[in-house]
């Protein structure tokens, strides 16, 4: 018997001084387990509650939306974005959109661009109520989780007068979106508006100085700057080092030039910086909500009815259009059988998605589908430091540092 | 922000001369060419360089030009200087036959994961990776999936039996 340990022990690796185990543990996190809130395996080597090593697997959810997009007309690509990062769906149909604008010259006009961010801004926000409170969750605080997650049912209900759909919203089209928000979509966001800053508020004061969710995350699966851009870290799990870096501000697309708004960036990059930083994120999102509001109401006369760019070729016309009206008809149908000119080119477009830079690479060769579309999904490139972030802590801070990176399975797969 | 595409050009051409080609500039982000053999060193000095500082590897993947006769394969990397908020674009072309580079995970953490990927989808044999298996499709596949002769199935074919869908008969 003493010897059979004793060999397996060999096999296992070598504890250090003072270990209390005689021997280290192979521990499967995932991909299954309620606390990964998602399809994620790392295989731990723990000794005792201690994690020596983590090895991180991706891939079970793999749907090759790259070479789908490669059979499918640019209008088409944009349901299979949704599915990325799909707790803030719109992010990315906007960021396709954008991508193809650039590519095909087409202008949006302000007031699209405005409603864009009102759009992209409020997926934010519900992105990083989810985000948030599911850190509340794995810390053991289940109730803040359900509280704001009415909230984020308001987010989903503007959503769906202006598209219909909630979760994969394949909002928008390329030019604009597909009609204009109506009355009842302005007296939600109102609500939103309203209701939201004091939930939010209460939120943080069961939280932020919360002493057990302070002890739980300060100092949890912390990495600097320099780590942390070296492992292609960005959005706000790059700001929680100090690293002032943003899309919005740093290559401004639909307008955020016009808009006056704070990064807030944390100092050690721990667990609770990054609940700080998107804490905050959320209170300026909602600044910036107003201020879209505001100057869309400053619209006079024939603006106020303007949600889309001025482009027939690319713009699928109103489907009450195409069954009275010959020119929509033309137009409907030369986009749906692929005879707009679509000019050869590559692109690069990226956008601050809600847990990094979302970026798009395409290139065209004047086909109607693209001849190559590649996502660069933040959450692939910064999931690698996992196993870094966690080296030597408890098995119970690997599970707040899984939440707290924000990362969704289907973004990562793509 | 003094740093220009005119003045990463030159840079660069007084560095590596003649090696770097194809300069443009599409929706206004430089991109050139660098021989395959000389992709780290390009990406060691767009590093050190202290003027300028590209330190962030934004992106990396292949893409397949079936029909470019020994430069079937291209990986592109997308590079960021974040203190002069500059991106460029270089992309090295290889034989399919021989698609053998260089690692960058030494310089790059990041790097190691969208190798794997592209890897993964289009063998591209990266020397020096730490560990370079696939990383989205299973280990016992064969082929690398997003290399151009692998169509997407072609919707219109009626020879395919769905049975096993659970819809009975063909179609």
């Amino acid at each position: 018997m003493t010897e059979e340990v004793l060999q397996h022990t060999e096999n296992n690796i070598r504890l250090p001084e003072g270990s209390i185990e005689k021997q280290t543990t192979t521990l499967n996190l995932g991909p299954t387990h309620p606390a990964t809130h998602g399809v994620f395996q790392n295989i731990l080597e723990v000794d005792g509650e201690r994690i020596i090593s983590a090895e991180s697997t991706v891939g079970y959810i793999h749907r090759a939306f790259e070479k789908i997009a490669e059979r499918r007309p640019l209008y088409q690509v944009t349901p299979l974005t949704d599915r990325l990062n799909y707790c803030s769906a719109p992010i990315n149909n906007m960021g396709w959109h954008m991508t193809c604008e650039k590519l095909l010259h087409v202008e949006t006009p302000k007031r699209v661009d405005y409603l864009r961010v009102i759009i992209m801004e409020l997926a934010r926000t519900a992105d990083h109520i989810i985000c948030n409170s599911v850190i509340g969750v794995d810390t053991g605080a289940l109730s803040v989780f359900l509280y704001v997650m009415q909230y984020r049912e308001l987010v989903y209900e503007i959503y769906e007068e202006i598209c219909g759909s909630r979760l994969t919203t394949n909002i928008g089209r390329i030019g604009g979106f597909e009609r204009n928000f109506n009355a009842t979509a302005w007296e939600k966001l109102e609500k939103f508006l309203n209701e939201f800053p004091k939930a939010l508020k209460e939120f943080e004061n069961l939280l932020q100085r919360n002493r057990i969710f302070m002890d739980r995350t300060i100092g949890a699966g912390p990495i600097s700057a320099e780590r942390a851009l070296n492992y292609g870290f960005t959005g706000p799990n790059l700001r929680a080092c100090g690293v002032d870096y943003d899309v919005r501000v740093h290559s401004p697309y639909s307008s955020y030039q016009d808009f006056d708004f704070k990064i807030p960036v944390g100092t050690t990059g721990d667990v609770y910086d990054r609940w700080l930083v998107r804490n905050q994120e959320m209170w300026e999102s909602l600044e910036i909500i107003r201020q879209a509001y505001q100057k869309i109401q400053e619209f006079k006369g024939q603006e106020t009815e303007v949600y889309h760019a001025n482009v027939p070729e690319y713009y699928l016309p109103p489907k009450q259009d195409v069954y009275t009206k010959m020119e929509a008809l033309i137009w409907h149908f030369k986009i749906i059988m692929g005879e707009t000119e679509i000019p050869a080119g590559e692109v690069w477009h990226s956008v601050e998605g809600a847990n990094g830079e979302l970026g798009f690479y395409l290139i065209s060769d004047r086909g109607r589908a693209p001849y190559r579309l590649h996502f660069r999904r933040p959450c692939f490139i910064y999931y690698q430091a996992f196993p870094e972030l966690v080296k030597d802590s408890m098995l119970a801070d690997a599970v707040i540092v899984l939440s707290s990176l924000n990362l969704i399975a289907g973004e990562m797969d793509a | 922000m003094g740093l220009t595409n005119e003045h990463i050009k030159e840079r660069l051409i007084e560095k590596f001369g003649d090696s770097v080609t194809g300069f443009s500039e599409p929706f206004g982000l430089l991109t050139f060419e660098v021989p395959k053999e000389m992709n780290l060193k390009v990406l060691q000095f767009l590093y050190d360089d202290p003027e300028l500082k590209f330190r962030f590897l934004t992106d990396l993947q292949a893409v397949h030009y079936p029909d470019d006769k020994g430069r079937e394969l291209a990986v592109v990397y997308h590079l960021h200087n974040f203190t002069d908020n500059v991106r460029l674009r270089f992309k090295i072309f290889m034989d399919i036959e021989s698609p053998d580079v260089f690692t960058a995970t030494r310089l790059y953490e990041c790097a190691n994961w969208m190798e794997r990927e592209t890897y993964d989808f289009f063998g591209v044999n990266f020397l020096g990776h730490p560990n370079l298996k696939r990383i989205l499709n299973v280990d016992e596949m064969d082929y690398f999936p997003m290399r151009k002769e692998y169509p997407m199935e072609d919707q219109t074919r009626i020879d395919k039996d769905d049975e096993m869908f659970g819809r009975g008969g063909t179609i």
